[in-house]
């Protein structure tokens, strides 16, 4: 019989090599983000609104960093993922096999997630080094807000293949999540330099808890309260986006 | 019957897309059949009759609408876990990612398949040990059969499900395929297969059945099924002969000069046609008789039904009188 930690490794191994030869894949997961982060360090340094908050330019670039990696690293590859191995039928040549319907899409997710620990980890570790990013306060809550923040977004780039027809439609049907993240994640702004209602509504968004997490857990600072809150809205979100993979998912494409 | 030699066993199969009502399309329409274990069965029928609709059902990818299924005693869309070990698939298409070459993607599903077998060997049974390093996306169409072939025998399956495995190839990969599924069930596997090559099914098939809209028209042995249809004659009528001066025993029909027979009797029509042709002096054109073949058993069920349906169509399906 076979395993599932050996059926997740040969369909992670094989997702992997088609990872590296992707080239417009690896630009978006691997070049795109850290590039991206230098950008918002020049940025942020015209911007008295960091400041404002509390915060340094590096504590700043560490919410920055990581939300770029959720959302370019992992979010637009997947889609695009999915959505190919959809078109190839070989999501539904991969049901007829003894992998389970969560299986298959977690390993197909499992290499660019793999690559997005990493550049979160390197992230990190160039912070504390490199900028003026303190040691972890709060490891464990770092610990899951990174690992809670990957898994929403990688379901909820399987819930976006449900609109998105073709590889080429992902482009458009991915901005959403993008848009909403990049604007209301505290990964551009720091939701404590947005007027307290807008912060409000942004907190129960998808995936501003992971990022809140992130930030709380490197620099301290969340109470138990705002912890379980952030706790609750992910649960929450990553709840539904289960049901409407199991609902709607669709294994091949369109007729 | 030993009921546990019933390796496959469908009863009132109904498949249903879209909703109840005009809006949906019912593909499969109450089948009943079971297959042996060790036997070939093939569905045949043409494109749209529901052949590809029910063997998914049977390969667990979705849950009938109406009806039971059995796969190794199991089923096999809510007990998945217990049947997969134990069949293997080969889909109408596709289904291996591109960019990978021949020997990852059968890395890849060797991963995934129990009792897996060494992958060189079955790289050599479909003759692709030579195109290893070759990406799918540049293997023919035939040769990517024949992969998907190889990966489908990969756990030794004691059920084999193909869906139009030799459909876009051309004669001698056609016949190459048909060698190797003989193999494998000469080897004892069990093999649903659907096609609509008549003659690959009567060179396969220990058992068919021919499906029209959803429904088994007909089933049995390629013989049976052969048998069950009439044997024709047909020629045209040289002038100064008339359709009235024919034999009323051979109820002949057929457009103008134009005869066609069709008898369960072939050598007593054909006799009393030609006795009568020499003693009228009559010199028939084109005269040409011949028993029921399974190509022709297979267009008569087609035409017949398509007739049927199209009159049930015309008449805004309500059946109106004839006067």
């Amino acid at each position: 019989m076979t395993t599932i930690a050996g059926r997740m490794s040969a369909l992670g191994r094989a997702e992997f090599t088609l990872l590296v030869r992707n080239r417009s894949a690896m630009f978006t997961a691997l070049l795109v983000p850290p590039g991206l982060v230098l950008g918002a360090r020049q940025m942020f340094d015209g911007m008295p609104m960091v400041r404002e908050a509390g915060l340094s330019i590096g504590e700043m670039l560490m919410a920055t960093g990581f939300g770029l990696v959720l959302t370019m690293a992992i979010y637009t590859t997947l889609v695009a993922s999915y959505v190919t191995r959809r078109e190839e039928l070989v999501l539904k040549r991969l049901r007829t096999g003894e992998a389970s319907d969560t299986q298959i899409l977690a390993s197909t997710a499992l290499p660019v997630t793999v690559l997005g620990l990493a550049q979160v980890v390197l992230l990190l570790v160039a912070g504390v080094t490199l900028m003026d990013v303190g040691v972890p306060e709060r490891p464990d809550l770092l610990l899951v807000g990174v690992l809670s923040g990957m898994l929403l977004t990688a379901l909820l780039a399987a819930v976006t293949t449900i609109i998105t027809r073709t590889v080429e439609s992902a482009q458009i049907t991915v901005m959403p999540v993008m848009m909403v993240t990049m604007v209301t994640s505290g990964m551009v702004t720091p939701l404590d330099a947005l007027p307290g209602a807008v912060a409000e509504v942004c907190r129960f968004l998808p995936l501003t808890p992971a990022v809140q997490l992130v930030q709380g857990g490197l620099l301290g600072g969340m109470d138990a309260l705002e912890v379980l809150r952030a706790l609750g809205v992910t649960l929450a979100w990553t709840a539904l986006a289960v049901f409407a993979v199991r609902r709607w998912f669709r294994w091949e494409p369109r007729r | 019957m030993d009921t546990d030699e019933r390796v496959i066993d469908v009863r009132g199969l109904r498949r249903r897309y879209g909703p109840r009502g005009a809006g949906g399309f019912e593909a499969v329409r109450g089948l009943d059949f079971s297959v042996r274990r060790g036997e070939l069965f093939a569905l045949l029928g043409t494109n749209g009759a529901g052949k590809t609709s029910t063997v998914e059902l049977l390969e667990g990818l979705d849950r009938p609408t109406e009806g039971t299924i059995g796969v190794l005693g199991h089923d096999p869309y809510g007990e998945r876990a217990k049947v997969r070990p134990r069949i293997g698939v080969m889909l109408q298409e596709g289904g291996f990612p591109s960019e990978l070459t021949v020997k990852e993607t059968a890395r890849m599903w060797g991963g995934c398949t129990s009792n897996c077998m060494p992958l060189g060997e079955a790289l050599e049974f479909v003759g692709l040990t030579a195109r290893e390093n070759v990406r799918v996306k540049q293997l023919s169409g035939g040769e990517k059969r024949r992969l998907d072939l190889a990966l489908a025998v990969l756990g030794k399956p004691e059920v084999l499900f193909l869906d139009e495995p030799t459909t876009g190839m051309d004669a001698e990969a056609r016949n190459t395929t048909q060698q190797l599924v003989r193999e494998l069930q000469q080897r004892g596997t069990t093999v649903l297969l659907t096609t609509h090559y008549l003659e690959e099914a009567e060179a396969l098939a220990d058992r068919l059945a021919i499906m029209r809209a959803g429904r088994i028209v007909t089933s049995g042995t390629p013989a049976e099924v052969t048998r069950s249809q009439p044997s024709r004659i047909r020629f045209t009528l040289p002038e100064g002969v008339e359709k009235w001066q024919l034999p009323a025993s051979l109820g002949a029909a057929g457009e103008g000069r134009e005869v066609r027979v069709s008898t369960d009797d072939l050598q007593s029509a054909l006799t009393e046609l030609m006795l009568w042709a020499r003693q009228c002096g009559a010199r028939l054109i084109d005269l040409d008789a011949r028993t029921a073949s399974l190509e022709e058993a297979f267009l008569d069920i087609a035409q017949t039904e398509t007739a049927k349906e199209e009159a049930v169509a015309l008449t805004g399906g309500r059946q109106r009188e004839v006067v």
